[in-house]
């Protein structure tokens, strides 16, 4: 087993950017700790020789002309914004006001 | 009017280009349907009566114009809550874009449109496409049309029940782990994961993209050959589009000859936790094959023992990235802004409110394996996981054409029976998720009912990448001889709803 703890999870939690509940803490405690019990076994056959595939297609730097083309007008990329302002995305304060 | 719902794509298609009936009517006849027994089925979030009866006029008057009509113009489709509609709701079964309307088409909603294609409506889903049930939406569950009680597979649910249901013809899924060929499983439909890169995924939510690609579903698998035309191909707006002209798909559907093909038969997908049922079925199938002329290979692939927990490395690893963009700032749901909160405390009220439970799990599963310490232990001994099983299918393919297989272990289980045990959800995609990692090409068909409970059992067929078109060959053969054998579709045992 993992070992995962409450501790583990509410760490987990704030990394994701979760406001995790006291409950959720406990039941997501004992399920990623079954889950990461099972998935560990990948380490078994993973050995050192064997490269990693990150992806099913060997592209590398797909270009194309940096040409202009039509693309979404301000008031439509606004369109499902929560909150806006003077045609921008008005969001809550990011720095601390001191 | 009624038997218009029991037609297929092609057969509808036809009728219309004859002016046998209108694309209006068939639209109607379709909406009607869903007015009928969509209440049971919950196989739709969203229906879009005006835009479709728009599209369907459309058509009409382009024939009536004497324009030259698209082979599946006029044919209503059921679309997967995942891609974007313009003006029309997307929420992938998630609270967190509940009332959200995209400014812009995904590729493969374009090209339906483009198509004469009639989008009936946008249909249920496991949260995020996370999921084998369709039990994990936020809207509530979809029963099976074979038994109401029952899941419908997962994660595009919504769309094969729909299909089974007579709701729409078509539709479109999209498969990360299984999720277009477990449903069709169930209900007994056609559903096709097409190689990676063949269908684009611009404007299609991401989930775990490297695995993400979307795919046909429909009742027959020549429809699904049809459907698989008008979506495939390349597009500059998904720099992992394939580059290259879309396999022969329908005229693979039409020929439906496997004389002298070579079908593997890979060990490692049976044994314990395999329904009896789902066995007994396989195995005719396999029989079946052998006496269309094709000849059967056993073989091994022991890397695919490991698919599964490296999929649950991987699929998280790249979901916990993907759904950093729920950030409550651009778009969806806000919660919490009263003006004495942050934004990253803003942020992370929003994401508990506007998740799941399952996506939350797979988000911190992800956050886990990529963080500083378990990284190589984790994700990276999962992708040499990857590098693995692509190896076994690698030499698989040099002794035979197509792997055949049961689509999923068991038939579908009942609605609530695995909500709560992750890892029993997880073995429902045991034999769909090698395809997903090695980036090849797969369908799944029906091919009986499982003595046992009398419900859909799938055989699946796995394909080398870029030769989509040999799922539809064998496909083709399979289900007329079975067909011919029952004497009628597999559907038609469903009960009425």
């Amino acid at each position: 087993m993992a070992g995962i703890t409450r501790e583990d999870v509410a760490h987990l939690g704030r990394l994701a950017r979760l406001e995790l509940s006291g409950e959720e803490l406990d039941s997501f405690a004992q399920q990623l700790d079954d889950i990461i019990g099972a998935v560990a076994r990948v380490s078994e056959v993973a050995v050192q020789d064997v490269p990693p595939t990150s992806h099913p297609l060997p592209l590398t730097n797909v270009m194309r002309p940096d040409t202009v083309r039509p693309s979404l007008t301000a008031e439509q990329a606004l369109s499902g914004a929560p909150a806006q302002e003077q045609q921008r995305f008005k969001v809550p304060q990011i720095l601390g006001e001191d | 009017m009624t038997d218009i719902i029991k037609l297929t794509a092609a057969e509808t298609a036809e009728a219309i280009a004859a002016g046998k009936f209108t694309a209006v009517e068939v639209t109607e006849a379709h909406l009607a349907r869903i007015d009928a027994v969509d209440e049971k089925v919950h196989a739709f979030l969203h229906v879009d009566r005006e835009g479709a009866l728009a599209q369907a006029r459309a058509v009409d008057a382009k024939r009536a114009a004497g324009e030259p009509l698209g082979p599946l113009a006029g044919v209503p489709l059921a679309m997967k809550d995942i891609f974007t509609t313009e003006g029309v709701p997307t929420t992938v079964g998630s609270k967190i874009l509940e009332g959200w309307i995209p400014p812009y088409d995904a590729t493969v909603t374009k090209k339906l449109k483009a198509a004469g294609v009639v989008i009936l409506g946008k249909t249920n889903m496991d949260e995020f496409a996370m999921g084998s049930s369709t039990e994990n939406s936020a809207y509530g569950p979809t029963g099976n049309p074979w038994d109401l009680t029952r899941i419908p597979g997962g994660s595009g649910g919504g769309s094969a029940a729909a299909l089974a249901s007579y709701q729409a013809p078509l539709a479109i899924g999209t498969d990360t782990g299984g999720s277009i060929r477990q449903p069709a499983a169930v209900t007994a439909t056609v559903g096709v994961k097409p190689t990676y890169g063949g269908v684009s995924r611009y404007g299609m939510v991401a989930f775990s993209s490297s695995l993400d690609q979307g795919g046909p579903c429909a009742r027959t698998v020549l429809d699904a050959a049809l459907l698989h035309e008008v979506i495939a191909g390349h597009d500059p707006l998904d720099s992992t589009s394939v580059d290259l002209p879309v396999p022969p798909v329908v005229e693979a559907a039409r020929s439906g000859d496997v004389t002298g093909l070579r079908v593997g038969v890979v060990k490692e997908f049976g044994g314990e936790g395999y329904q009896a049922g789902v066995v007994q079925r396989f195995q005719e199938s396999v029989q079946l094959l052998r006496d269309l002329g094709a000849e059967v290979v056993e073989l091994s692939c022991p890397s695919f023992t490991y698919a599964l927990a490296a999929y649950y490395l991987i699929a998280p690893s790249e979901c916990s990235s993907n759904l950093a963009r729920f950030d409550a700032m651009r778009y969806g749901l806000r919660v919490g802004d009263d003006g004495t909160r942050s934004a990253e405390e803003v942020t992370a009220l929003t994401r508990e409110a506007g998740f799941g439970p399952e996506v939350k799990r797979r988000i911190m599963l992800g956050t886990y394996a990529l963080s500083s310490g378990y990284y190589d232990a984790y994700y990276g001994s999962a992708q040499k996981v990857r590098t693995l099983i692509t190896r076994d299918f690698d030499k698989a393919f040099e002794q035979v054409d197509v792997i055949v297989s049961p689509t999923t272990p068991t038939t579908a289980f009942p609605i609530g029976e695995r909500v709560d045990d992750p890892m029993a959800m997880y073995l429902a995609d045991l034999c769909t998720i090698p395809t997903n990692l090695a980036g090849n090409a797969a369908m799944s068909l029906p091919c009986g009912l499982a003595p046992e409970d009398g419900l859909p059992v799938g055989l699946q067929i796995i394909a080398p990448a870029l030769k989509d078109d040999r799922l539809y060959r064998v496909g083709a053969a399979v289900e007329a001889a079975f067909v011919a054998k029952w004497g009628h579709p597999l559907l038609e045992e469903a009960p009425q709803l």
